[in-house]
């Protein structure tokens, strides 16, 4: 047996730029933050879209509004708990209500595949206008464009919404500070693994939905109890991990969260442990995280619990002044993980 | 499933590691051979929860980062071209070759699918009979069976579009080429459970003989480590050299024999090249002369590829163990999964790039690497 001589081990190559889009570029991660630091923001350049924040607070005729934009390109069209009809309207309702505001009118843009059956196109819409009715906003305009066969998914959709900003609501990521109460409002990762249930053909034994719901109304229960809650996010791509991870950024404070206070519902921590993932980072759709003066997060908690959509509220962490910018959490053993941006998208492991 | 959180019991843990506590008298460095074990030790933080005296080293067994740049320059050549259906397990695509990764060559119009089974892409190649498909057949024991398994299958269903780019490693070659090394600091291993769950563990009573070394099998819950760990700890505190089963769940002495009989008729073992750390004799497999037609490297012509690999980080160290992630220079600030220098930092199962996610506390972050996104 010959010896293995160590010296002379090397390295491959570092891959530093991305000469072209990769599907990370729209993970919600950190290269989706790099594409919109390095492209997005320096070409409009506008000191509102420098926020980054889910949606724009704008100031029109004296009047604060919410603002918000949202793509969805999801596959399949149609899921457990939904479609990409209700994706539409909920994500953006829930972009404004993490303003604080009540969604009030909603754009929609429809990009179709020629060849797509009109009977799909009519269940999108009919789902966009359930949606819509059960969020109690409007679909006040809209748009369509085909694409050649072959050049997208079926259904591509866009909507944009406005709402007010109740007066005394300032939710921002600048007005965490240490001692803030971390509340989550329910079970996470049930719509990512929902759709990856269905679009690999992968079977966990039991079907999980999604959990896509508009959160106007649970917001507004929240700042019934106080206005004074700092922030608001719904950790859609990137999970859990990637929203907190943007707010301890934001605000330059620490996270610690208790790992075994996240509610994981076991159907999809044991679909994420047979894929290798990591149910922090999977995406939601109906859920939403709270960062709580400490004074009113008992109340704030308790009016979630009364809600249907936060039935589930628990308390998951605080923030801290060690660490700043940083995410920690606290293992069930007992040992501490730094819990990071993720880099693009997650994949499954090979064992 | 339901066994999840029990694996996870944070009293049982405190029992096993009391124990460990009690048991340790001096210290010892442990090496755990699997990648999967490596991902449990620092997601749960149990290297900062044994006794000082207890040494965890990181194996070189992630298959992601093992594979050679030459194999991975030979997929990407094959993944681009445009006859070509290439599919890989998900952890591949972000593993550089010289010059890009399957993610840029998917950007640049090529065919590359994430799959989570070898079966899956034989499917896909009795659906597309026009196009060649190729599986991406890497890692360790575990993974080999269900790809001989697809090779045999295609032969059986008359499936000529199908092929394997195999880049398989063995586990003991490995050991061997550990425990060889002048440099090697390693005092007993934590064997892999999923690759003796195939394989058994009859390779194994000779090297804990030959280097003197106890051998445990071990499992990949937070509990089957510390009993792992526990067993390891008792060995090595009563001068024995023993190879002992703690993942017996899982593990039988004989393995799967109906696995082995597939790895047997469909590969050969032969001389393998690990990435970061050079030629191990016998420490591979390739397909065997009566299944050459399924493989992608003949099919392909895929050979005189030139591979660049500048020496700028010490993943060959890391793998051997020598060294710990953040005592590389280049950690967190030249080599990042956003740039990684090395497959070990590209790999979730890799160490560094466990380290990264797991392990900065007493860094900050980059800017680039902790910002909001729109």
């Amino acid at each position: 047996m010959p010896t293995v001589d160590i010296s002379g081990w090397t390295c491959p190559t570092p891959l530093r730029d991305q000469p072209r889009v990769v599907m990370g570029h729209g993970g919600g991660g950190a290269l989706s933050a790099e594409l919109v630091q390095q492209i997005f923001a320096p070409a409009f350049g506008g000191e509102i879209l420098a926020q980054l924040g889910d949606s724009a607070a704008v100031s029109l005729g004296g009047v604060r509004l919410a603002f918000s934009t949202d793509s969805y390109v999801v596959r399949p069209l149609f899921f457990p708990g939904g479609c990409i009809g209700d994706l539409a309207v909920n994500g953006t309702v829930n972009d404004l209500a993490m303003s604080g505001a009540r969604a009030a009118y909603l754009s929609c843009g429809f990009i179709l595949e020629e060849g797509v059956e009109m009977p799909v196109v009519a269940g999108v819409a009919d789902a966009m206008g359930a949606a819509a009715r059960a969020a109690g906003v409007e679909v006040a305009t809209g748009d369509t464009k085909v694409v050649e066969a072959g050049h997208g998914d079926g259904v591509y959709l866009n909507t944009a919404g406005i709402g007010l900003i109740p007066a005394g609501v300032d939710l921002r990521p600048q007005r965490v500070v240490p001692g803030d109460v971390v509340i989550v409002s329910g079970d996470i990762g049930l719509h990512g693994v929902a759709i990856m249930s269905v679009r690999e053909g992968l079977e966990f034994g039991v079907e999980i939905e999604s959990d896509c719901a508009a959160l106007g109304g649970l917001v507004e229960s929240m700042l019934a109890v106080t206005p004074d809650l700092h922030v608001l996010r719904d950790p859609t791509r990137g999970g859990l991990a990637a929203a907190l991870c943007e707010i301890a950024s934001a605000s330059c404070t620490g996270i610690v969260i208790q790992e075994r206070a996240i509610p994981v519902p076991s159907a999809v921590a044991n679909a994420c442990a047979i894929l290798g993932l990591d149910p922090m980072y999977v995406a939601n759709e109906g859920k939403l995280v709270a960062f709580v003066p400490r004074e009113h997060a008992d109340a704030v908690l308790d009016a979630m619990r009364a809600h249907p959509l936060g039935a589930g509220a628990r308390i998951i962490g605080e923030t801290v002044e060690t660490h700043p910018g940083m995410v920690v959490a606290r293992t069930p053993l007992g040992g501490t993980r730094v819990v990071d941006l993720p880099l693009g998208e997650q994949l499954p492991r090979i064992c | 499933m339901k066994y999840l959180e029990e694996f996870q019991n944070p009293e049982l843990a405190r029992r096993l590691l009391d124990e460990i506590r009690a048991t340790v008298t001096r210290p010892w460095a442990l090496m755990e051979v699997c990648g999967g074990q490596t991902h449990t030790i620092i997601r749960h933080g149990i290297d900062q929860l044994l006794p000082d005296e207890v040494e965890l080293i990181h194996g070189p067994g992630c298959p992601v980062c093992v594979t050679p740049l030459e194999v991975i320059d030979k997929a990407l050549e094959i993944a681009a071209r445009p006859d070509v259906i290439f599919c890989s397990f998900g952890d591949m695509l972000r593993v550089p070759g010289s010059d890009r990764d399957l993610f840029q060559v998917r950007s640049r119009g090529g065919d590359v699918r994430v799959v989570y089974s070898p079966l899956d892409a034989l499917k896909i190649a009795q659906q597309n009979p026009h196009r060649e498909v190729v599986f991406f057949g890497i890692g360790f024991e575990t993974t080999a069976p269900p790809n001989a398994m697809t090779v045999h299958q295609a032969r059986k269903l008359g499936i000529p579009n199908f092929s394997l780019l195999v880049s398989h490693v063995r586990v003991p070659p490995a050991i061997e080429a550990i425990m060889t090394s002048p440099s090697c600091r390693v005092q007993a291993f934590l064997a892999a459970g999923h690759v003796c769950s195939v394989m058994g563990m009859g390779e194994y009573p000779e090297l804990a003989d030959r280097f003197q070394v106890p051998i445990v099998v071990t499992g990949f819950e937070p509990l089957d480590i510390l009993e792992g760990v526990r067993r390891t700890v008792r060995q090595l505190e009563r001068g024995e050299h023993t190879v002992d089963n703690a993942y017996p769940r899982a593990v039988r002495s004989e393995g799967n024999p109906a696995a082995q009989a597939m790895l047997a008729d469909v590969f050969e073992v032969t001389d393998r090249a690990w990435r970061g750390i050079g030629t191990i004799p016998a420490s591979g497999w390739r397909l065997s002369e009566r299944y050459r037609d399924y493989d992608a490297e003949y099919r392909f012509s895929v050979d005189g590829i030139t591979t660049r690999e500048p020496a700028a980080c010490r993943s060959g160290e890391v793998l051997q163990g020598l060294i710990k992630p953040h005592e590389c220079e280049a950690f967190g600030t030249a080599c990042t999964p956003r740039s990684p220098l090395g497959a070990t930092m590209v790999s979730s199962e890799g160490a560094c790039a466990a380290y990264y996610l797991y392990r900065r506390l007493g860094t900050t972050p980059t800017p680039q690497e902790a910002s909001p996104v729109a």
